[in-house]
């Protein structure tokens, strides 16, 4: 992992509504480059709504919020263009194959096609799924769509990548297998930000912060945290913000 | 620029992949034009006529055999009571009653006058117009060799000083189908781009692909194009296929310039795909696509003249046919086709087309967010 002390996001007092419900409440927090960022919270914390802003899919109500060095009011369009964003939903097309998938997304991100091809190449070796490029992702397990998702989000070697609950029903020699793509990632210099409900996955993270009812009630290292909470590990940890 | 050839050919990869894709595009204009053209005519072909001759005289066979043998009769029912005549009209067996009364030949021959009463049913306002008018004909004609008949004078010009002979341009004819084909091409040719261009994407909204969409960092213009093209390839593809079929099967005339038509037609999908974008921006499932586009169309389609005249409706109706695109469409296509306008006589439609079309597809442009 590559120490930085340079911030790559900067969220200062970010305060999201929708109506009278205030999903985020003066989230303040900093994200350093090639950090591995863990965003935690139960169900309708406010991850989602968060993550949403962090990637210029929604407007906030009020604060500072910077992306890779891009404000998300003015420079919404260069903010994606450096990042990379893998939702909760499924986001690939199931009516295409593998290869269709990632030719489409390249080039949207306005990739040359000789490097796509050859990425596209390198990417299925290492994905060991060369015997399947032309199968529709219809036809895949689960496991094996989010590992190509993942893939197809880094592409274009964004400085950022969001994850929005990556390994949410998958196996736990996938999830396994999901985590080493996410440091290999954040060994080339990638920024993963990452929401998880796995507690395990936590102390994979480099720095972990805690949501509850919309604002942020834990933020540091996992040992940090825990020291913090007297907890032994994580769930203890989670459990006691959580109540 | 490029971004634009990935997304059309992704577009067309998911069109020909989906199995129930062809079928719709090849099999939906065969069907609807086959069917529809055979059914949607005004012509009337089988008059059911009730006969009551309380006359029996050979003027009166005549007059009954004149309906006889003209092709558009069906005399299904003869007897001296009118009741009897009256119960199979309400029974909807018959469309006209015919009553001859009692000493019709010798009145027509002592006085040179007499009546005969035609009853016809007028719950269908055209039809019954059209069977009087009908009638009528067959009973002046009747009436034209009676006079010659009784007054043993050979000519007829001498009764008819103005002889009057009926030429129908454009469709000398008067073949319904040829007149209603180019106006059930429009439909076919609307519905296929409207409801697809619609329904793509809040396919991609329900499936979520859109939101990974938008995080890209893709031009609003960009996509809107790459989404709206293949839909206007696939909607002149389907009106080059209908004009095919139309000129194999119902020897539809072609008289205009078919470069005009399908200029006029990628104006024209430009409103209506505009339309379908639009309604895809304030829907977020397929099912409000689906009613919201119906009440159009089916609105549309009525107020569009396929089979009214427009000039008919009352002025408010027709300021509203200032927004209704298949108006334009309907009209122009049947100028170009069956009259062979050139660029010069559909211009009013072409320039308003633009301008709506341009209003179309910016307000769709405008409404479209790049936001989850």
């Amino acid at each position: 992992m590559i120490k930085s002390t340079e911030n790559i996001i900067e969220v200062k007092d970010l305060v999201k509504k929708f109506g009278d419900f205030v999903a985020n409440d003066h989230l303040t927090f900093e994200v350093k480059k090639g950090e591995i960022f863990g965003f935690l919270g139960a169900n309708g914390a406010g991850k989602t709504t968060a993550i949403k802003i962090l990637s210029g899919l929604s407007y906030p109500t009020s604060g500072e919020v910077n992306v890779a060095g891009y404000d998300v009011y003015k420079e919404r369009e260069k903010v994606k263009k450096n990042i990379g964003y893998m939702s909760q939903k499924f986001s690939l097309y199931e009516d295409l194959t593998v290869k269709e998938n990632i030719r489409f997304y390249g080039g949207i991100y306005g990739l040359s096609n000789k490097y796509i091809k050859e990425k596209t190449e390198s990417l299925l070796d290492r994905l060991k799924m060369r015997d399947i490029q032309n199968s529709l992702i219809s036809s895949l397990p689960l496991g094996w769509k989010q590992k190509i998702a993942f893939s197809v989000a880094i592409f274009h070697s964004p400085k950022i990548v969001f994850l929005d609950e990556p390994t949410g029903g998958v196996d736990p020699i996938t999830r396994r297998d999901f985590w080493e793509m996410i440091y290999e990632a954040s060994h080339e210099g990638i920024t993963v930000f990452v929401t998880t409900h796995y507690m395990d996955e936590a102390e994979y993270c480099g720095r972990v912060s805690i949501m509850d009812r919309g604002s942020i009630e834990g933020l540091g290292t996992p040992v940090e945290l825990k020291g913090q909470f007297n907890a032994q590990n994580m769930d203890e940890v989670f459990l006691k913000i959580a109540r | 620029m490029r971004k634009i050839k990935y997304i059309l050919q992704k577009e067309f990869i998911q069109v020909f992949r989906d199995k129930t894709m062809l079928p719709m595009i090849l099999g939906v204009p065969i069907i609807q034009l086959v069917i529809l053209v055979h059914a949607a005519t005004l012509e009337m072909k089988s008059i059911d006529m009730y006969v009551i001759d309380k006359d029996l005289s050979s003027m009166s066979h005549k007059l009954i055999n004149k309906f006889d043998g003209s092709p558009f009769y069906n005399i299904n029912g003869v007897s001296f009571s009118l009741d009897k005549a009256l119960e199979t009209l309400e029974k909807n067996k018959t469309d006209v009653i015919v009553q001859i009364p009692y000493g019709f030949e010798r009145d027509l021959i002592r006085e040179n006058e007499t009546e005969v009463q035609l009853l016809i049913d007028g719950i269908n306002g055209t039809t019954a117009s059209l069977i009087n008018a009908y009638s009528s004909a067959v009973i002046s004609g009747f009436n034209r060799n009676i006079m010659v008949d009784l007054t043993q004078m050979p000519s007829v010009a001498n009764l008819e000083p103005i002889n009057i002979e009926t030429t129908y341009w454009y469709n000398p004819e008067l073949n319904y189908k040829i007149y209603m084909l180019p106006g059930i091409l429009v439909i076919l040719v609307t519905m296929i781009s409207m409801f697809l261009t619609a329904m793509n994407i809040v396919r991609e909204k329900e499936v979520g692909t859109i939101e990974q969409l938008n995080v890209t960092p893709i031009k609003k213009f960009e996509f809107i194009v790459g989404k709206l093209l293949p839909f206007m390839v696939i909607a002149l593809f389907e009106l080059a296929f209908g004009l095919a079929i139309g000129k194999f099967f119902f020897h539809i005339p072609i008289v205009g310039s078919l470069g005009l038509l399908f200029g006029f037609t990628v104006v024209y999908l430009m409103v209506v795909l505009g339309i379908g974008l639009f309604i895809s921006t304030i829907s977020s499932t397929q099912q409000q696509v689906m009613f919201i586009a119906f009440f159009f169309m089916l609105v549309f389609i009525l107020m569009s003249g396929i089979f009214t005249a427009t000039e008919s409706m009352p002025p408010w109706a027709q300021k509203v046919n200032i927004i209704n695109p298949f108006y334009y469409f309907m009209r122009v296509i049947r100028m170009i086709l069956l009259k062979g306008s050139g660029f010069r006589d559909i211009s009013y439609e072409f320039f308003s087309l633009l301008i709506y079309g341009t209003i179309m597809l910016s307000l769709a442009v405008w409404k479209y967010r790049k936001v989850a």
